[in-house]
């Protein structure tokens, strides 16, 4: 199952610490900014008089990865959805298809690269938590594996009642993500998106996107079939005012 | 109101729309530059709540959408055999490709890396829709290269490449009517993926489907809008003959299509939203009354069929209504999911004009070079015979 984020935004205080360590980690310049941009890969917003980190969710079936033409995105086993700029040309398709509007690009650059959280997939591979989980004083943001994680949100919600919404936000969503909330006020008065389908995005263009193999073979025999019919009906019809049944080949046909 | 309207029959006399068109071209250039001098952000509107914009919107989508005229004619012609719209072909054929290169220079203007376009070639991810686009442009483009190079060899007196082509023209024919159904299916898939984004008016698992349809009718719409324009440029007569019976073509796409859009809207209980007549729901209204609802009453009267005036604006319309659908499902229908509004920059705009300008001016250009048209309205080259 790989590992995984908890954010508990009853116990986040607000103080950036991850923020600013994910600036660190993964040098990214300038100061830390209010929303997400390509240099801003995860922020702390006042919603509600809660603090809430934004950032990418790493889904299970990640959106992201399945629309890249290039395949500059991938689900890494270990949880992550790693990006390789490298590879991207970007299309931004992936900015246009995340559903928790995530990847953000560098619109002042004339060569510019998707940027968004990688989940530390480097110090994952050493064993090492993510730099934002290590420099959390609060543990808001804790980190571990992903049954571990369920198994801890559930307890807390269970253990004080009243005192959580009973949803574990990235459970299911968009067909569920390694990053999970708990909080006690709604979360789209937190401002994530609450109108998810359980199912993956990723399935409903893949339903198509399967069947083109089949479709290609069953379309172009048909139309070669009423190529056949007409073209046959052509000679025929040619044949018979020329007074003989031959039928002249199927050069004259086009 | 186009470049081709003036450009005189025979010999190319500089006017206006002359001016008009080096004046576009110029600044298309100049934002070119400064767009890949300065970032994307410099030129666009674009940004992180709206990356997709005009470009995506009305180049890529309706660029495509001009090349369907293409597939529909040679399928007509080749396939179904209705020989006597051969000598409307050609011009199609080249807007298809036109329409195509069109597609290619935009992208290559919207994508941030366009120097690694063909990293699509070479790394794959067949779950992506993007892929497939990618493939069919590069596929269907050669397809109407080659249906479209008869007109070319004839020019330079080589016959033997074109009968091969002409040989081969019905295996080239379906593989172009499979790229194109596929491609323009393709399109409305890119946007199956935004279930949570694209409002109900839009959104519908039968997007791909509903974009073939309404492409199969606008691009007969261009088809007889192209050849009134050039009937206007080159002093030729419109071909009412061929014209009407596809007019009729075109009502039964858009009837199609127009019932097709109206169950979907039901399914998605979305009635509700042009109702209270909000900012969607208007620009639902102008889309689907202008560019569905009046072609097909008007196109309905054989009366106002066979009048030149009423089918070229039948056929205006359903392009106009294609068009503003395209910009309604990237643009309009994305805007409220994204938080913010977008409204395209001037830069944005002068590129689009600046390509189709250019499209418009290789368009006359091949006109009075080539034989497209069956009289051969140009030069006293004779048609030697029928290619693609
Ligand atoms: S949240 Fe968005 S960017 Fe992150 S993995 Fe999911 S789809 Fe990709
Ligand atoms: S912008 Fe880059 S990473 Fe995103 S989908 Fe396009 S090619 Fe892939
Ligand atoms: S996991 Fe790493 S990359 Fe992601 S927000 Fe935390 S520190 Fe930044």
């Amino acid at each position: 199952m790989g590992m995984g984020l908890l954010f508990d935004a009853t116990r986040c205080i607000g103080c950036g610490a991850c923020s600013s360590a994910c600036k660190e980690q993964n040098k990214l310049p300038g100061k830390v900014e209010e929303v997400l941009t390509a240099y801003t890969w995860t922020t702390v917003q006042e919603k509600e008089g809660l603090n809430v980190r934004r950032m990418c969710m790493h889904c299970e079936v990640p959106t992201c990865a399945s629309v890249c033409p290039v395949a500059a995105l991938k689900k890494t086993p270990e949880g992550p959805v790693v990006y390789d700029a490298e590879r991207c040309m970007g299309c931004r398709y992936c900015m246009m298809a995340c559903p928790f509007e995530i990847p953000k690009y560098q619109w002042d650059r004339p060569v510019p690269v998707v940027g968004k959280c990688i989940l530390c997939a480097g110090r994952l591979k050493e064993g090492k938590p993510t730099a934002c989980a290590e420099a959390c004083p609060a543990e808001a943001t804790i980190f571990g594996k992903k049954e571990d994680l369920i198994w801890e949100a559930r307890t807390r919600i269970r253990q004080k009642p009243g005192a959580y919404v009973d949803h574990i936000y990235g459970l299911t969503e968009a067909g569920g993500t390694s990053v999970m909330m708990i909080s006690s006020a709604p979360f789209d008065k937190l401002g994530l998106k609450s109108n998810l389908p359980a199912d993956p995005p990723a399935m409903r263009t893949w339903q198509v996107l399967s069947n083109i193999p089949d479709f290609v073979g069953v379309w172009g025999v048909f139309l070669y079939g009423v190529h056949w019919i007409t073209a046959r009906r052509v000679d025929v019809a040619k044949a018979e005012s020329n007074g003989n049944g031959h039928n002249h080949g199927r050069e004259d046909r086009s | 109101m186009n470049t081709l309207a003036t450009l005189a029959p025979r010999r190319f006399r500089p006017g206006f729309w002359t001016a008009v068109f080096v004046v576009l071209f110029l600044a298309f250039c100049a934002v070119t530059v400064i767009r890949f001098s300065k970032g994307l952000g410099a030129v666009t509107h674009l940004s992180d709540q709206f990356p997709w914009g005009l470009w995506i919107g009305f180049d890529l989508l309706c660029g495509v959408g001009l090349a369907a005229g293409a597939f529909t004619l040679t399928a007509v012609v080749h396939l179904f055999n209705l020989k006597r719209f051969e000598p409307i072909v050609r011009p199609t054929i080249l807007t298809g490709f036109l329409g195509y290169a069109f597609v290619i220079v935009a992208l290559l203007l919207d994508l941030g890396q366009p120097w690694r376009i063909w990293h699509a070639i070479v790394y794959w991810n067949p779950h992506s829709v993007m892929f497939e686009v990618a493939w069919c442009v590069m596929l269907y483009t050669t397809v109407l290269a080659v249906e479209f190079s008869p007109a070319v060899f004839e020019r330079f007196g080589f016959h033997a490449p074109a009968r091969i082509i002409h040989r081969l023209i019905t295996p080239l024919v379906i593989i172009g009517v499979i790229l194109s159904t596929l491609h323009q299916s393709s399109l409305g898939s890119l946007y199956l993926i935004v279930p949570s984004k694209l409002h109900p008016l839009w959104y519908s698992p039968m997007l791909p489907l509903h974009f073939y349809i309404s492409a199969i009718g606008a691009g007969i719409g261009m088809v007889i809008l192209e050849s009134y324009l050039s009937g206007r440029a080159f002093h030729r007569h419109l071909e009412m003959d061929l014209l009407e019976p596809l007019a009729r073509g075109m009502v039964v796409a858009l009837g199609i299509y127009g019932l097709m859009r109206l169950q979907a809207i039901r399914r998605n209980h979305a009635f509700g939203s042009i109702l209270d007549f909000g900012y969607e729901g208007q620009m639902f209204l102008l889309e689907f009354t202008l560019g569905v609802i009046l072609p097909v009453i008007l196109m309905s009267f054989r009366r106002l069929r066979t009048n030149p005036n009423w089918l070229v604006g039948g056929a205006f319309l359903a392009v106009l209504g294609f068009v503003m659908n395209r910009l309604n499902v990237s643009i309009t229908g994305m805007e409220a999911a994204s938080g913010t509004r977008y409204l395209p920059s001037g830069m944005e705009i002068i590129v689009s004009l600046g390509l189709v300008a250019t499209g418009m001016a290789v368009f006359a250009f091949a006109v009075r070079n080539f034989s497209i048209f069956p009289d051969g309205p140009v030069t006293d080259d004779h048609r030697s015979e029928e290619g693609a």
